[in-house]
């Protein structure tokens, strides 16, 4: 089994427990090590039950795994809640002024810090944090001189003196664990790699500036928000027009027109904003003018859950919009693939001049992962397809013999379905898009004159376009051993931890291999067929009720699966959720499996 | 939003005739402003390929696909959402965002509010009818009291907004109704609206001969009186215009009731476009700008 470390910090929200995950992380990926954290939360601003999930390691760590190796209570509800989860040679760090604990397992060792004997608590209201980071990094092995660093950095802003009585805080609690702890059995090593720690949210913002995104618009929604966020701080800097709209219906319409006029636009929200998106989708494929929109998943149906994570938006967004039309929609496997995809988006949909649609999640969107940085590359091809703009500065808009004799007709029919597209401003193009029926040059034949021979061939002419959509998307492919005894089928956010159960079953001596979709339209059904030919027993994993992945790759393929891992309660898998249902599965227990999760957040 | 682009030719209102004649019923009064727009174009003389004409969904958004200018002819409600993003994609356009009442009171009141507190600089026309015609006589947000149609047979008993004041309150910088009946007029106040650098509201009387037989050319004829003809009125005072704009009855105001210059429009208030329209920026990141967005997650 690889080395992990996780640390757990629970408090009611307000209570500080994202600073000390920050430092956390920041020391972790500064040693070269991996990390995967995720916060659980509730929509309350102050109070509640928060528990930060910390995991790292010298290898690559992609979820939050099945075990807490520290807790940190920073109240006695978190002791309460989660000091049952600890097994041998895991510990707990807590205020012993204030906080009784229960009773832990047999090797758990109960960490209790005398916080007002080691700190002024008159004078710092955070110190038995501080004093927690302090001791547990000294239990890891991990020398003093990270943490000064980054409480410098931390509270740099507030002056010498409040750096200054951090570092001693800090200290203390470091030098009062070497004293009284027993340190982990297995240190914390270095490595030389480097990683940036960021959230999905931040990495789809980034990725849309790789592209080029010139306006981004977006309606607050979490966990969509810190898209919205990330691109309004770096809007003047990266030159992208930001705007926060009245509705996610101002949002949609707001983001065509800005692409209409010819810059990459984009906007994200959730489920609830998506679904009043839908009409303005419709209106993107009809006149041809593409945009990119990013689905952030929570907990639905309609108010849902708002901080809990689910995967049950994909068939509101196969349905989304009336009528048949092209289109792309892609899942993002891990928060790295959050930047990458958005590029490869873009460039899709300007060649086939249609919507995008990026189905992401709240564990991606607000959880946070160490990426190399080379993976966050700025260097991107920007392939606008057949794109006139006006001309001036970067624009090719100028007249050629057919424009100037009025020969230009922005629906012209081609043999891909794509025509030259034409923004306002350039001369001798002028046309009118319609969101009605309409003629190669515009003119409607939906009101006054109908014509089913020509409505007809528009149909034709734009679905052509699905033909070189799915020729421009590789098929999936297959990861672990060809001839496995199961077969692991998930989507989007739940690689990491499929890729996990994957490697616990191997290791456990059942040979397990694992088909991750990341693009959903197109689907590639026939190259999935061909994969699963010869697949012995396939389940499916995922994060919903109904299973609409499996109702969707049936209704494509006419694939059954043999057995389903659903969950729906809100919370992630865990790697153990799927390794024992798997193994439920082949004694023949059941079909359906819907893991318990036992972290009561 | 006057534009100065570089003229080849003198533009005409032939120049501006559409592919397609209007589908309108005879003796609608959208017929006018069609006409009074194309007049204004032509004696601003801006180039049309630097016109968008930019609608909804009605009988009175059909009105893109009637003047030979770039147009899109969105959905229901939401002509000024898409006009507010191409506007800011490339702020060099000049922006005319057309449609009717029920589009823009009705479905699209939202974008109607918040368009104007931006103060997006674009010319929204209303054909106001006070029906939706469309769908053959229904009735509409600026329906009188009483007013019978299909949808309200017994009479309307809602009371109607009045876009005046509606505009006056979310803070539009140019507020000014039109008479499709008065060409002359219209075609001026058509003018100033564009001129205006800001968000230029006019609320047009385009009478339905369809289906509304209450608010005819006949009705208005008598009523409408011009600000413009009463030399002490002020379009510059906010207070009176918003007294005015409660007139309705024997006598109803038509022309600016007011304009101010003092806002920026929202693309003059946004520093990403010091170096011009967007549309002309280059889509990349400079790539130590993009080294500096990593470092802040190491």
């Amino acid at each position: 089994m690889k080395q992990t470390f996780a640390i757990a910090i629970g408090g009611a929200a307000g209570q500080g427990v994202a600073t000390p995950g920050d430092i956390f992380a920041k020391i972790f990926s500064r040693r070269g090590l991996s990390l995967n954290a995720y916060n659980a939360y509730q929509s309350i601003i102050r109070g509640g039950h928060t528990l930060l999930t910390v995991r790292t390691g010298p290898k690559p760590v992609t979820n939050m795994g099945d075990r807490i190796d520290l807790l940190i209570p920073l109240n006695q509800d978190t002791m309460d809640r989660h000091l049952r989860l600890l097994r041998s040679g895991a510990a707990c760090i807590y205020n012993a002024d204030t906080i009784k604990p229960g009773t832990a397992a047999d090797g758990v060792q109960l960490c209790p810090l005398p916080v007002s004997e080691l700190a002024d608590i008159t004078r710092n209201k955070v110190a038995q944090n501080t004093l927690a980071m302090g001791a547990g990094l000294n239990m890891m092995g991990i020398g003093f001189a990270a943490l000064e660093e980054a409480l410098k950095e931390q509270f740099k802003k507030k002056g010498e003196a409040v750096v200054a009585e951090n570092v001693g805080v800090a200290r203390a609690g470091y030098d009062y664990a070497a004293a009284h702890f027993q340190p982990f059995r297995n240190p914390l090593p270095k490595t030389e790699k480097r990683y940036a720690v960021l959230s999905g949210n931040i990495a789809m913002a980034m990725g849309g500036a790789a592209a080029g995104v010139k306006f981004y618009c977006a309606y607050p929604m979490s966990p969509s928000t810190g898209v919205l966020h990330w691109m309004a701080a770096h809007a003047r800097k990266a030159g992208i027009m930001v705007r926060q709209v009245e509705d996610e219906i101002g949002v949609i319409n707001m983001a065509i027109g800005a692409a209409h006029a010819g810059v990459r636009s984009m906007c994200a929200t959730s489920g609830g904003g998506f679904a009043l998106m839908s009409e303005g989708l419709g209106m993107s494929a009809m006149i041809e003018t593409p945009v990119v929109v990013i689905d952030c998943q929570r907990a639905g149906p309609s108010t849902g859950v708002p901080t809990k994570t689910e995967q049950g938006d994909l068939w509101q967004m196969l349905g989304a919009a009336f009528g048949d039309y092209p289109r792309v929609i892609a899942a993002p496997l891990d928060i790295a693939d959050c930047f990458k995809l958005i590029p490869e988006m873009f460039n899709l949909v300007d060649r086939f001049q249609c919507p995008g649609l990026v189905l992401c999640d709240l564990l991606l969107s607000e959880g946070r992962l160490g990426v190399d940085p080379k993976d966050l590359d700025f260097n991107q091809v920007v392939d606008r397809g057949e794109l006139i703009l006006p001309l001036n500065g970067n624009g090719n808009g100028a007249s050629d013999a057919i424009a100037a004799n009025g020969g230009y007709k922005r629906y012209k029919f081609t043999d891909s379905g794509i025509s030259p597209r034409a923004v306002p401003g350039v001369p001798d193009h002028i046309h009118t898009v319609a969101t009605d029926e309409h003629m190669e040059d515009g003119v409607l034949i939906s009101d006054e004159f109908t014509n089913p021979i020509k409505r007809r061939a528009m149909m034709e002419k734009r679905m052509r376009k699905v033909a070189g959509i799915e020729a421009s998307v590789p098929p999936p492919t297959l990861w672990g051993p060809r001839d496995a005894e199961v077969t692991l089928i998930g989507w989007g956010s739940t690689k990491g931890v499929i890729e996990e159960a994957c490697e616990i079953l191997n290791e456990q001596g059942l040979s397990a291999n694992q088909l991750q979709i990341r693009w959903l339209v197109p689907l590639h059904g026939k190259a999935i067929l061909e994969l699963l030919k010869d697949a012995r027993h396939v389940i499916i994993v995922e994060n919903n009720y109904s299973g609409q992945f499996a109702r969707y790759l049936r209704s494509e393929t006419s694939f059954v699966a043999d057995g389903h891992i659903r969950k729906y309660d809100g919370e992630p898998f865990m790697p153990h959720h799927i390794v024992e249902a798997v193994r439920e599965q082949l004694d023949g227990k059941t079909k359906l499996s819907v893991p318990v999760h036992e972290i009561m957040v | 939003m006057a534009t100065s682009v570089q003229r080849t030719s003198q533009l005409t209102v032939a120049d501006l005739k559409g592919r397609v004649d209007p589908d309108w019923c005879p003796g609608c009064g959208d017929f006018g402003v069609l006409a009074a727009i194309q007049k204004a174009l032509v004696e601003l003389q801006i180039p049309n390929h630097n016109v968008v004409a930019i609608s909804g969904i009605g009988c009175s958004s059909n009105l893109p696909g009637f003047i030979n200018t770039y147009g899109m002819h969105t959905l229901h409600g939401r002509a000024l959402a898409v006009g507010t993003g191409l506007k800011l994609a490339n702020h060099e356009l000049t922006v005319l965002v057309t449609g009717g009442d029920g589009d823009g009171f009705g479905i699209g009141g939202n974008h109607f509010i918040h368009t104007m507190r931006r103060n997006v600089d674009l010319l929204y026309i209303v054909m106001d009818n006070q029906i939706y015609g469309l769908t053959t006589g229904q009735t509409s947000p600026t329906s009188r009291i009483g007013m019978k149609t299909k949808s309200m047979p017994f009479g309307n008993i809602e009371a109607p907004v009045n876009p005046i004041l509606l505009a006056l309150a979310a803070g539009a910088t140019f507020v000014a109704r039109g008479f499709s009946g008065d060409q002359k007029h219209l075609t001026e106040l058509i003018k100033q609206g564009i001129v205006h650098k800001g968000f230029s509201f006019l609320d047009v009387f385009s009478p339905c001969v369809t289906y509304n037989h209450d608010n005819t050319y006949q009705w208005y004829r008598p009523r409408v009186k011009k600000l413009e003809d009463d030399a002490s009125y002020d379009a510059r005072d906010w207070a009176a215009a918003m007294e005015k704009s409660l007139l309705w009855g024997e006598e109803i105001p038509t022309g600016k009731f007011f304009e101010r210059t003092d806002v920026p429009a929202l693309h003059a208030a946004e520093p990403v476009l010091n170096e011009g329209p967007l549309v002309h920026h280059d889509p990349r990141v400079p790539l130590d700008v993009a080294r500096g967005f990593i470092e802040e997650l190491m």
